[in-house]
């Protein structure tokens, strides 16, 4: 019997993890996913598992590293500063293919910025973030419950793919308290064993090499060529989103995360009002659902792109438009929230300009 | 007739690709020495750093895994801690240990890891091409300290033993030379006591080996043994700096 529970985010996180098999976690204090920390220096030790309050972001992404590098399940998390300090170590282990899932829960920046929740960290997330032609997996969940079941899914899409996998989240959904199924564990089938690649293993006879390092020119490229197939076939294979009350849509809001529950109550007064408003809420950040949102163009010309960042995802609808429709902009950030009344207010103005301009609100 | 020397299991019939006079072969041989009798190597994991001993892996007959530019210490944690039958052993020099890593190597120190580092200490960054190191002496030019080291500019050299003797979580702390046969066996014995002293889970165990490289220091092989008897010795002073089993004897 699958118990439901009330739950802070940022400890929804940290069961899941436990539950998924997170042998190592490796984590630095700061705001707003002290919790997180804080609850798994409880749970790694009651499971008899690895915590270590580490130096410094980088040493905690670099513990991932070796942890990985042995074949244990790791995790790290943080939030906007110290995930830039982390990127170093995602970037080598993306490039030595060694799973690691951490979490963003996103504050306010840029710089030190504020502790106010924010979606800011888009780019960086969705970029890959560090040096090389990398990227990660990046989930962009909008409750509780989903912060949970992406933590699980994280961590077997990071062992499946052998790449790092992520969640960014942001300072109201690390914080936040909702009712919570706490789920068993189902891995995916067929998981690839770690056996034939993982260091240490006494059964293994010719000494095994983990690096990031590949001095000849021909063969470094070669090796972003297997990242980029490997990257091909996530972009194919694991693209999520959710589409509500597209179908007879005259204007599309495009949000993910937080932003995304606001949208979902501007659906239910804009559609009170009379306005034909659908929402359109990519759930994976990386793979982008492009082709999915681009299809929306096919009979919806107007979309407006909702984020608590100021042009991140915009970008990312944008080619997904590509030209057959407009995207307009409602970006709020570093702890202001979008409003629905504005977002309705934005909408009206757009529907009203008959395709002659973009809008954005600031 | 007796056989006294040979290869060693743990180190490929591998020519070393590094300058003639340096002292990362024989510090590479040392440490393959070292896992072959105590018969680690099926269950060793040697940490690559960044400088010249990134190649590490061409030369042990062992498990590598190249670390992050001074993230040696961090990813040895991580090894140890996920996998405590893993024998971890990383290997790093000055600028990688003393500059960059400094703050991963005093944690890593502080909080008891149970692993080695080979700390190889000849002064300068080699691979980049000699720069000036946390542990260039005062006076030693460098590319980026043509005329010396000047002290008020660029601080003083570390000395990362007696930086590290404080920190209760260190089991074992020596420093070794390469610079006569019977300073290699000396350094040797350093490392031996520090294997058995990780195995034993004792805690963190450092060996720093005072090594020349000629290239960088724009000296012949033999001036550089000599440039680093006559400076790197007073200033680095030979020894044990900690030893937990010894200290538990006089008790």
């Amino acid at each position: 019997m699958e118990q439901k529970v009330l739950m802070k985010g940022n400890e929804a996180i940290g069961e899941a993890a436990v539950r998924a098999g997170c042998m190592t976690y490796f984590g630095y204090p700061i705001t707003p996913q002290n919790e997180l920390t804080a609850y798994m220096s409880v749970r790694m030790l009651e499971e008899g598992r690895v915590f270590i309050q580490t130096e410094s972001e980088i040493a905690a992404i670099n513990m991932c590293y070796g942890a990985a590098a042995v074949g244990a399940r790791c995790m790290t998390s943080s939030s906007g500063p110290g995930i830039s300090l982390k990127q170093e170590g995602v970037s080598y282990m993306a490039s030595a293919e060694l799973p690691v899932f951490y979490v963003n829960v996103c504050r306010g920046g840029p710089g030190l910025g504020n502790i106010s929740p924010a979606q800011s960290d888009y780019f960086q997330a969705t970029r890959g973030g560090g040096h090389g032609d990398y990227r990660v997996i990046c989930f962009g969940p909008a409750d509780v419950q989903e912060l949970y079941d992406y933590t699980m899914l994280g961590f077997d899409l990071a062992d499946k793919y052998r790449t790092p996998a992520m969640i960014l989240a942001d300072g109201i959904l690390g914080q936040m308290m909702e009712p919570l199924v706490l789920r068993e564990y189902r891995p995916l089938p067929g998981l690839p064993s770690k056996q034939p690649w993982r260091l240490g293993d006494p059964s293994t006879k010719d000494p095994i090499l983990i690096t990031s390092l590949i001095l000849n020119p021909a063969l470094m490229e070669q090796q972003n060529f297997v990242l980029q197939k490997k990257y091909e076939t996530i972009m194919r294979d694991e693209v999520r989103f959710e589409e509500v009350s597209c179908g007879d849509a005259d204007i599309v809001l495009v949000a993910y995360g937080t932003a995304s529950r606001i949208c979902r109550s501007v659906l239910e007064t804009a559609r009170a009002e009379g306005i034909k408003v659908g929402l359109f809420r990519p759930i994976t950040l990386w793979p982008y659902p492009f082709e999915q949102l681009g299809r929306l163009a096919e009979r919806t010309k107007e979309f407006l792109v909702v984020e608590m960042s100021l042009g991140q995802m915009w970008e990312d609808a944008r080619l997904a438009i590509c030209g057959r429709g407009r995207v307009h902009l409602h970006g709020r950030t570093a702890g202001g929230i979008p409003q629905e009344g504005e977002i309705v207010e934005q909408m009206r103005k757009i529907l009203a300009s008959k395709g002659a301009e973009i809008f954005r609100n600031f | 007739m007796e056989r006294v020397f040979g290869m060693v299991r743990s180190m490929k019939p591998e020519r070393t690709k590094y300058c003639p006079g340096c002292g990362h072969g024989i510090i590479h041989r040392l440490v393959a020495e070292v896992v072959d009798e105590f018969g680690l190597r099926e269950r060793a994991i040697g940490i690559a750093p960044v400088g010249c001993s990134v190649l590490a892996d061409l030369y042990w007959n062992f498990d590598v895994v190249s670390a992050a530019h001074g993230r040696a210490a961090a990813v040895a944690t991580g090894i140890t801690r996920a996998n405590p039958d893993c024998f971890v052993l990383s290997y790093q020099g000055d600028g990688d240990l003393a500059a960059i890593g400094t703050a991963e190597t005093i944690h890593a120190a502080n909080r008891g890891e149970k692993f080695v580092t080979v700390f190889v200490n000849n002064a300068i960054y080699g691979m980049t091409g000699g720069q000036m190191a946390p542990t260039t002496l005062i006076g030693q030019p460098a590319t980026t300290c043509q005329l010396g080291r000047d002290p008020a500019i660029a601080g003083y050299p570390i000395r990362v033993c007696e930086l590290l003797q404080t920190l209760g979580g260190v089991a074992y702390l020596a420093r070794g030379s390469v610079d006569t046969p019977k300073n290699v066996l000396a350094a040797k014995r350093h490392l031996k006591k520090a294997f058995q002293l990780a195995l034993d889970k004792r805690g963190y165990c450092l060996v720093e080996i005072l090594s020349p490289c000629p290239t960088n220091w724009g000296m012949t092989p033999p001036q550089a043994i000599a440039w680093l008897r006559e400076n790197m010795l007073t200033y680095y002073p030979l020894g044990v700096f900690k030893d937990v089993s010894a200290e538990e004897k006089r008790a």
